[in-house]
């Protein structure tokens, strides 16, 4: 069985600061990390490797140096890593993203994809869901538990929502977007970061290689029906009050607070 | 001549910064304060391969360099030097004199446990008439048939009740001198071989520092390493390798201080101020950093030299002799801006003076690495 999880190299958000002239982030300086909930994706499809020996294919999309987040990827255990880069696909949005990438996709093959929830850097969750609906499979959203269905060809996952659990069957070939699991993101080893440059390659995937998978129309800037106006920092909040009561005291405060604001 | 770590050492070094500060930074008060070895986090280490790192795959090494191996030594000892001396000595002092110098047969049995984690290792050569006089060791060890019988005790031996396997140095020849000297690996479950008092310490205080006892002590004599008579030399070969750890050990150690010192005085103020905004700060950091760049490159290019199988003895002493004396320095110099809390158990910079101050002594005292340094300048 073939799995593909994608991956996204964003900003590291406890560093990032807002330029407060032009709006735009500052990246100069700012570490880039695997975002967070594709660690998950990672972790969840390494997990399967454990278990069951799938090959797993790391990919992402981004300018060349995101080749690192890959080289990341295959010191974790993943078998092989694809980067999408081309000044074409630059500018791109959800759409455009999640187009590109189901070209790459369907160019590389595959039986499962995992992606992670959202980015930490837009936040829109909707670049999973949106390759699934193109590639036109089924898709299985905030995965916190993947496992294999014996003798099937299928998926059970188990779904973390905010105030319950749900486990649902989905048949490959399908999409999951996975959020932080049981088990904690596994550390990279020494000898899987010697593989990783040593014997292990980062393959380019530029528009030339996905022609017949994506079409012009639907890519980069030009590919993007929606387009970023202007970024800025949110408000800071008023200053907070400081109560300095007992317990009870500061209960019974909260609770009159929400009542007044009509939230109980 | 290029200053950069590579992509490839870039990324490891970013595997042992985020190793060290989510599993080794929260236990280290805790390593020291119950002097307790961090079991634990050893096994973690093993899993990440940080036990075999400069060592070949087809051992179960990581398949890195020496260098990766410096980088691990001193991003673990910015967090706790415990731990950066557990992995030093595991590596420096017991898997690579079996690298180095043992059979194929020895490497197969020993080095994939070794190097996995699955079991670690100590290095015994010092002994209470027998320290930086190394020649003068009362431990003997003589052929009984298919075995050698050693008797004889060793002090201050790092990792010791934690470790499986040691390196041990005995007389084969008295008369000899150094040159009757022999090394042998042997295990804990030997007969004979048994763990004596457990030091307690100044500083490092979770590395298990103890006395291993023989009595009697039956060792197959396939357990020899190297030679009859090559002990001093494989010994002395071990402790150059060693040093490029304890330099790396000592580097990580000052580091871990300037770091903790800057974050301390950005937030403490006196006089109205915050204490970074003093131009004597200011200047104490700046004089602290570069000595710890200093002995950065210095640790760096020892590591590069063995990388590279140059002879790198005097080079791996002048980074031991260096860095460990400017760990001393640095660490209570850092003491001095924190002022009174300092010197309090509840920040760490006293728990780094403490740490600080055997890197100056074990695996050579600095007079042995001058010593080393003026031999190789052929001064006499």
């Amino acid at each position: 069985m073939k799995i593909i999880v994608c991956i996204k190299q964003v900003p590291d958000t406890n560093e990032v600061r807002i330029d407060p002239i032009k709006g735009t982030l500052i990246r100069e300086g700012v570490p880039s990390i695997i975002n967070p909930d594709d660690l998950c994706g990672l972790e969840a499809a390494l997990a399967l490797k454990d278990a069951h020996g799938f090959h797993i294919t790391a990919l992402s999309m981004g300018p060349p140096q995101a080749d690192v987040a890959l080289r990341e990827a295959l010191a974790m255990g993943c078998d092989a890593a694809f980067l999408v880069s081309d000044r074409a696909f630059g500018g791109a949005d959800t759409w455009a993203t999640s187009k590109t990438l189901a070209g790459a996709i369907q160019k590389l093959g595959f039986d499962l994809i995992i992606t992670g929830r959202q980015a930490i850097d837009g936040d829109t969750a909707q670049v999973g869901p949106q390759i699934a609906e193109h590639l036109g499979i089924p898709q299985a959203t905030y995965a916190h538990n993947v496992e294999k269905v014996c003798g099937e060809n299928a998926f059970v996952v188990e779904r973390l929502f905010e105030d319950c659990r749900q486990k649902v069957k989905v048949k490959a070939p399908c999409l999951i977007t996975a959020i932080s699991g049981a088990g904690a993101p596994r550390y990279m080893t020494v000898a899987g970061i010697v593989a990783a440059y040593d014997e292990k390659t980062v393959d380019m995937l530029t528009f030339e290689d996905l022609k017949g998978f994506v079409d012009e129309g639907d890519i980069g800037l030009k590919g993007s029906p929606t387009q970023v106006r202007k970024s800025y920092p949110k408000a800071a909040k008023g200053q907070g009050i400081v109560h300095e009561v007992s317990e009870d005291e500061a209960v019974e405060i909260i609770v009159n607070k929400l009542k007044e604001g009509g939230l109980i | 001549m290029n200053f950069n770590l590579s992509k490839k050492h870039l990324l490891l070094q970013e595997l042992f910064r985020r190793f060290a500060e989510k599993e080794v930074k929260p236990l280290a008060a805790w390593v020291d304060e119950a002097e307790e070895f961090p079991y634990e986090t050893v096994k973690k280490l093993g899993a990440a391969g940080f036990l075999g790192i400069a060592f070949p795959k087809e051992y179960g090494g990581g398949g890195a360099d020496n260098l990766a191996y410096a980088l691990c030594v001193e991003e673990l000892s910015k967090a706790c030097a415990t731990t950066g001396v557990i992995v030093s000595a595991h590596s420096s002092l017991c898997a690579a004199p079996i690298f180095e110098a043992g059979t194929e047969e020895q490497k197969q049995k020993y080095l994939p446990k070794l190097l996995s984690g699955e079991w670690l290792g100590a290095f015994g050569l010092t002994e209470a008439g027998a320290g930086t006089d190394a020649g003068m060791q009362q431990t003997k060890a003589v052929l009984d048939g298919d075995n050698y019988i050693l008797n004889g005790t060793k002090i201050f031996i790092t990792n010791a009740d934690a470790a499986h396997v040691y390196i041990i140095t005995a007389m084969t020849d008295k008369t000899k001198g150094t040159r009757g000297l022999s090394a042998f690996i042997v295990e804990k479950d030997f007969p004979g071989f048994s763990i004596g008092k457990i030091e307690k310490k100044m500083g490092i205080r979770g590395s298990l520092t103890c006395e291993l006892i023989m009595e009697n002590c039956v060792v197959p004599k396939e357990n020899l390493l190297g030679s009859e008579g090559q002990g001093f030399k494989v010994a002395m070969q071990t402790l150059d390798g060693g040093r490029i750890g304890i330099a790396a050990q000592a580097l990580g150690i000052a580091q871990g201080a300037i770091d903790a010192t800057v974050e301390y005085v950005r937030e403490r103020k006196q006089f109205g101020k915050r204490i970074s905004q003093f131009q004597n700060t200011q200047f104490e950091l700046a004089d602290m950093q570069t000595k710890a760049d200093a002995a950065r490159l210095l640790t760096y290019r020892a590591a590069c030299m063995k990388d590279e199988r140059q002879r790198y003895g005097s080079q791996a002493a002048m980074a031991k002799l260096f860095a460990s004396e400017a760990a001393s320095d640095i660490t209570r110099r850092c003491l001095q801006l924190h002022g009174g809390y300092g010197y309090i158990r509840e920040y760490a910079i006293e728990r780094m003076m403490r740490d600080a101050k055997i890197t100056e002594i074990y695996e050579g005292t600095s007079e042995v690495q001058k010593m080393v340094i003026s031999a190789g300048m052929k001064v006499n």
